[in-house]
């Protein structure tokens, strides 16, 4: 286990040691004290590595993060995981704005709320919300899956693409173009995936699934006022 | 006429200055459709502009350079204030951020090929980096868009900059727009959307929303990529004296200021014409903020909006700017427009010079099209070729000027080497009306 204690290590030495992991380290255990809010913690890895930060962070955590498995004990800022390629990252508590925003891949799980902006212009990550969203969640998603077990705020899916979003509990409303959609085997057993794969206690047959309705794919004078 | 006249007394049919006949044309036109008029390009209206100012030049008071003998040189370097590798380019043109899919591959090898053949850079744009972009180009500006189509921490570090879009001259305050005519599978593969689809791209960035989050985006973005990449911003003519200075506090190594008449790929006509200032009217505000700041010169500022000569470019750098950035001109370099294609752009309801309809994926140029048949036309070699020759001719206009001004570098020429021919532009520019020592809102006249 290699610790960094981040009271007494500029966060640029952090992130050069975590950056510098080569797929077949030997160093795959890796604990960081002291976070207590710091931006920019664990960005930019590119290995098979673990990471777990003991306590909270500010922003960014986890950024465009590769391959590694990154665990926040605490709770997470905004952009927590923001343009994720592939890997996993775990929040113990509630992550704030933008959770997941752009992330193309990997799995992003918040055990506890994930504030407004879940999901932005997400583009083939799956997120995993133990409990509720806030409003504007999954604007302009456009590939991925996000599973909220709680419920989610106003205007969820907001000018969607091809992202699947599942909620177990109430939506507040529906953004422009996103509907409500029949959860076909398929769907369930995506579900069931992630579920399992989150650590999540839910069954897929709880879930309602919401998608896009793709009347704004292109422009039509009728559907003007939707946008 | 004058025989009806002669027969039948009445006023001579009078158009109206207010429904003129493209006013009226364009009333019909949405009438007909029940949709905006679309286009690319920057504004065509008339607004002041470079045209407007003159060198003085040098005389008895100023001491000349020997135009064929003594030095000027042209030499700029972009990203001294925090980055480890700074850009280094050979001349003070550089090539605007523009993004394959509204331009084809060949055109954005052509860019890239001809920008490295002038020792200058070039830039992507809304939709990721290409192999094929980054291997002609020796140094490449990697945009960082509200989209963050393509966007992975791989391409960001084979970068030698990265550009964080807030804004564009041609649409302060828009997003972008790449219609589904335009969106192949390649395209759609780089943006992770469906083939054919409308392309929105967001105003806003989706993970900051002001400078305080911005200079935290930007730590984020050094610490993945090792501190080396200048961060450039770029904002488009809005309000240059804050946004300038707001980029400065967030952090920013270069900022790119972009004028209306700067291109875009597709935006609404309505917005390209009546949203943003002139050039002209950007540059000073830009300049006094990073002087008011102590940062002129360390933070350096590229300008960009209807930069087409040599002289354009004088001009930008006496009034403060560090390089220009050029879109349009290099595309009309390459070939868009050419009247060689006269006959298709008849076809297509337009002329060489006035085709505009880049969104359509008509573009008989083979240059802001998807089309496997219309590219073919482009061949990238010699388009470099051409980009190269206009980029060398710009220069040598530009250190033709400083040298008139006694100027050793371009960098050199100043604001009292300049005057203006209205005095809207002398107030725009703060350099005196031509024969006064008045400038409009700064001295009596």
């Amino acid at each position: 286990m290699q610790t960094v204690d981040l009271a007494n290590t500029p966060l640029r030495e952090l992130n050069t040691a975590l950056q510098a992991q080569a797929v077949t380290t030997n160093q795959t255990q890796w604990e960081v004290l002291n976070p207590k809010g710091a931006h920019a913690i664990a960005v930019g890895l590119d290995a098979p590595i673990e990471v777990t930060v003991n306590g909270s962070t500010g922003y960014y955590c986890a950024g465009m993060n590769k391959q590694a498995t990154i665990n926040v004990t605490g709770s997470a800022g905004p952009g927590v995981a923001e343009n994720m390629m592939s890997g996993t990252v775990v929040i113990e508590g509630d992550a704030s704005q933008y959770a997941g925003a752009t992330g193309h891949g990997g799995l992003l799980v918040i055990k506890g709320n994930a504030s407004s902006r879940c999901g932005i212009s997400m583009k083939g990550i799956d997120i995993v919300v133990f409990g509720n969203i806030g409003h504007m969640s999954a604007f302009m998603a456009q590939s991925g899956n996000l599973v909220v077990l709680g419920d989610a705020g106003d205007a969820l899916g907001d000018s969607l693409y091809e992202a699947r979003l599942f909620v177990r509990g109430s939506v507040k409303s529906l953004g422009s173009d996103c509907i409500e959609k029949e959860m076909r085997p398929e769907h369930l057993e995506i579900l069931r995936d992630l579920l399992e794969r989150s650590g999540a206690d839910a069954r897929p047959e709880e879930f309602k699934r919401y998608g896009s309705a793709r009347k704004l794919y292109n422009f039509h004078v009728d559907h003007a006022g939707a946008y | 006429m004058r025989d009806i006249m002669d027969t039948n007394p009445q006023t001579l049919p009078r158009d109206s200055s207010t429904f003129s006949p493209e006013i009226n044309a364009e009333i019909r036109r949405a009438a007909d459709t029940g949709i905006y008029d679309i286009r690319g390009g920057g504004a065509k209206r008339k607004v002041p502009h470079f045209d407007d100012l003159l060198f003085l030049g040098a005389s008895i008071s100023r001491y000349p350079l020997e135009g064929y003998r003594e030095k000027c040189d042209t030499s700029v370097v972009l990203g001294t204030r925090f980055a480890k590798k700074p850009i280094e380019l050979k001349i003070p043109v550089t090539i605007a951020g523009m993004s394959f899919g509204a331009l084809s591959g060949p055109a954005k090898e052509a860019l890239g090929r001809g920008a490295t053949m002038a020792g200058t850079s070039t830039t992507t744009g809304d939709g990721g980096m290409t192999d094929e972009e980054r291997g002609h180009s020796e140094k490449l500006v990697y945009q960082y868009l509200p989209s963050r189509y393509g966007m992975n921490p791989d391409d960001l570090r084979r970068a030698d900059a990265i550009e964080i879009v807030v804004g564009q001259g041609a649409k302060p305050g828009g997003g972008g727009m790449l219609l589904g005519q335009k969106i192949t599978q390649r395209v759609a593969n780089m943006r992770n959307l469906p083939v054919g689809i409308d392309q929105r791209s967001a105003c806003r960035h989706p993970d900051w929303t002001g400078p305080d989050d911005l200079e935290i985006k930007i730590l984020e973005l050094r610490e993945i990529t090792n501190w080396e990449k200048p961060i450039y911003i770029k904002i488009g003519g809005a309000r240059p004296y804050y946004d300038t200075a707001l980029a400065v506090k967030a952090g920013a190594d270069v900022v790119v200021l972009d004028g209306m008449q700067g291109g875009t790929a597709a935006t609404q006509d309505v917005f390209i014409e009546n949203v943003g200032q002139p050039t002209l009217a950007c540059i000073r505000p830009a300049v006094k903020a990073l002087q008011d700041l102590g940062m002129h010169r360390k933070v350096q500022l590229v300008v960009s909006g209807g930069i087409r000569t040599g002289a354009d470019v004088a001009k930008a750098l006496a009034l403060g700017a560090d390089a220009v950035a050029i879109g349009t001109a290099a595309l009309i370099a390459i070939g868009e427009n050419d009247p060689k294609w006269a006959a298709e752009y008849s076809k297509l309801g337009t002329t060489a010079d006035a085709y505009d309809d880049w969104h359509e994926g008509k573009d008989p140029a083979g240059i802001t099209t998807q089309d496997p048949e219309l590219m073919k036309r482009l061949d990238p070699v010699e388009a470099a070729r051409r980009l190269r020759n206009y980029l060398a001719v710009m220069t040598l206009e530009c250190q033709t000027i400083a040298r008139a001004c006694g100027k050793s570098h371009v960098h050199n020429l100043e604001p009292e080497d300049l005057c203006a021919l209205t005095i809207e532009a002398a107030a725009m520019a703060g350099v005196p009306l031509a024969g006064t020592s008045w400038i409009p809102g700064q001295t009596g006249f």
